[in-house]
């Protein structure tokens, strides 16, 4: 009699083992012939959700209150010191800063004379991060700001020193950001110098690898070169810096398989920058008073100018670049500037001193003070 | 690990709020720690949480839903399909609480190994589910997971000596 009780005992547990198994999996199966989060399954994760973010929420502001406190009022050791060493970084700064800040003058005013349309950053809002998806293989955060503050789906998410990946999902007051490392993310690269396009993406073994793909083997990649955002994904702004090639290999069928270092801790993420307005409009070519764009910064030069002049004697230089580089003034009016390719060899070639630029113009984030608050550094 | 009579393997309780609190903390932690402890990624808590309460309750029936429901709560925090997790936690729950009430596992060294068996059947599981019926592009890697098992069998022994004293006779 005990084996018989037992025996449908075990069938019992059977069944529904199996029951669970097969609702999960139909469920699993719905999922996946329809996009998973286009509502069927939205009300479950906005209940997760809602559980799990307020503590993760308060706990991470309560510690960084506790955090601020100490650093900003009790622990000052070799703050006198450190202030001294950033005081002579600042000077060396503003000195390769006139330069820069004349190159990317430059670039502008090439980029007027050709009629690029380029997008700005116009609007950021800062955003803690507050917690993981907890899984290993999902490389995805949370962060403190969602539908109230503006997020939306598909916002580049950055920090000072790069890109760090996209919002995925928004709810009330939180939102999910994809890495960059995730498996199923993608973005849009370009070389710095050598200029080869690729997609970066995680590596599939979901162990938070960058690997940049669709580079031919025949192409060379050094380690070191710098990788920056295309903007050919029409998501993240051109001209941000992503990380560094840190290895080079063969890959599989005629691509190369190259490793990259992102630029941010990508695992140590605490402050993030959500861009929330992107604007496309030309560049201004002689306002040195208007933001100065990350991009130019980074040096990001074009290829050719209009043809060179009529006759072409007297002119060493056969591309516009190199031309715009011997005669570019400082401060132009933009009939002037017109002129510049032109007759390029009758330009003055000293050029004039721009007005030192805030620091504050330099990072990706303008105008809206009330939004765009300095993050800290990582 | 002993072999025991069946009658003579007890049979533990929990108050309902210390099921609840106990879930939802680990859910917490394991979304919360890696933010300030990137290594924490490595911790599968839910996973611990889920064998600890199958094998102490020594019910099949108990020990896959627990691990269905923690499953799910994991992926609908997770950017994949609910399920993915918990179809591998349900065949982990129902498996341990099996294994629970055939041999005994109190002590620490049966619970290294148990979990550390554990973890690898529900990664393959995960695997084969990710690949198989979502299209997810995923990678079995020996070495990885070898060395996570450890590390939450090793994690295992000190939650579970933590849990026990939450158990009921």
């Amino acid at each position: 009699m005990e084996n018989v009780i037992s025996r449908f005992r075990n069938t019992a547990n059977l069944i529904v083992l199996a029951a669970v198994l097969v609702l999960q999996v139909v469920g699993l199966a719905v999922q996946v012939k329809r996009p998973a989060e286009a509502g069927s399954t939205r009300l479950i994760r906005v209940w997760a959700i809602s559980v799990v973010t307020p503590l993760t929420r308060a706990v991470v502001h309560t510690q960084d209150w506790f955090s601020d406190t100490w650093h900003n009022y009790v622990w000052l050791r070799g703050v006198r010191k450190q202030n001294e060493d950033l005081q002579n970084e600042i000077v060396q700064m503003k000195m390769r800063e006139v330069r820069m800040v004349e190159d990317a003058n430059q670039a502008r005013r090439l980029q007027l004379l050709l009629g690029f349309k380029e997008k700005y950053i116009s609007k950021t809002v800062p955003a803690q991060v507050i917690s993981t998806t907890g899984s290993e293989f999902s490389r995805a955060i949370y962060i403190d700001k969602g539908s109230k503050e503006g997020i939306a789906t598909d916002m580049p998410v950055v920090t000072p020193t790069g890109v760090v990946g996209k919002v995925l999902h928004v709810y009330p007051t939180t939102s999910l950001v994809l890495l960059i490392n995730d498996p199923t993310s993608g973005a849009g690269v370009i070389l710095e110098k050598s200029r080869l396009q690729g997609i970066l993406k995680g590596d599939v073994r979901a162990n938070g690898t960058l690997m940049l793909s669709n580079v031919m083997s025949d192409e060379k990649v050094e380690v070191g070169e710098r990788i920056l955002t295309s903007g050919g994904d029409r998501i993240f702004p051109k001209g941000m810096l992503v990380g560094t090639v840190s290895a080079v290999g063969p890959g599989q069928d005629l691509f190369l398989n190259i490793r990259v270092k992102p630029a941010t801790s990508l695992s140590k993420l605490e402050e993030v920058l959500v861009i929330t307005k992107m604007e496309d409009r030309a560049p201004d070519a002689v306002a040195s008073d208007a933001p100065i764009r990350a991009i130019d910064i980074l040096a990001e030069r074009l290829p050719t100018v209009a043809p060179p002049p009529p006759g072409g004697e007297g002119s060493a230089n056969k591309t516009g670049t190199a031309t715009a580089a011997a005669t570019t003034p400082g401060q132009k009016t933009p009939a002037e500037l017109k002129a510049i390719p032109k007759n390029p060899t009758q330009q003055a070639v000293k050029p004039d001193v721009p007005k030192p630029v805030k620091a504050a113009q330099v990072t990706p984030t303008v105008k809206e003070p009330e939004t765009n608050k300095e993050v800290p550094r990582q | 690990m002993t072999n025991q009579r069946p009658d003579r393997i007890e049979v533990y309780r929990f108050n309902p709020a210390v099921t609840v609190g106990v879930v939802i903390a680990s859910l917490i932690l394991q979304a919360f720690l890696p933010v300030k402890l990137g290594f924490f990624r490595v911790f599968d808590l839910p996973l611990i949480v889920t064998i600890f309460f199958a094998v102490a309750r020594r019910s099949q029936v108990t020990g896959c839903l627990t691990g269905a429901v923690i499953g799910l709560l994991q992926d609908s925090l997770a950017h994949q399909p609910l399920g993915v997790f918990g179809i591998a936690k349900t065949v982990v729950g129902y498996a341990a609480s099996s294994l629970g009430a055939k041999i005994d596992v109190e002590n620490p060294g049966s619970r290294l190994l148990m979990t550390m068996g554990f973890y690898l059947v529900h990664e393959s599981i995960y695997l084969v589910i990710a690949r198989g019926l979502v299209g997810l592009d995923r990678q079995w890697m020996w070495g990885h997971e070898l060395r996570n098992a450890v590390a939450n069998a090793v994690l295992a022994v000190v939650v579970f000596a933590v849990l026990d004293k939450f158990k009921q006779r």
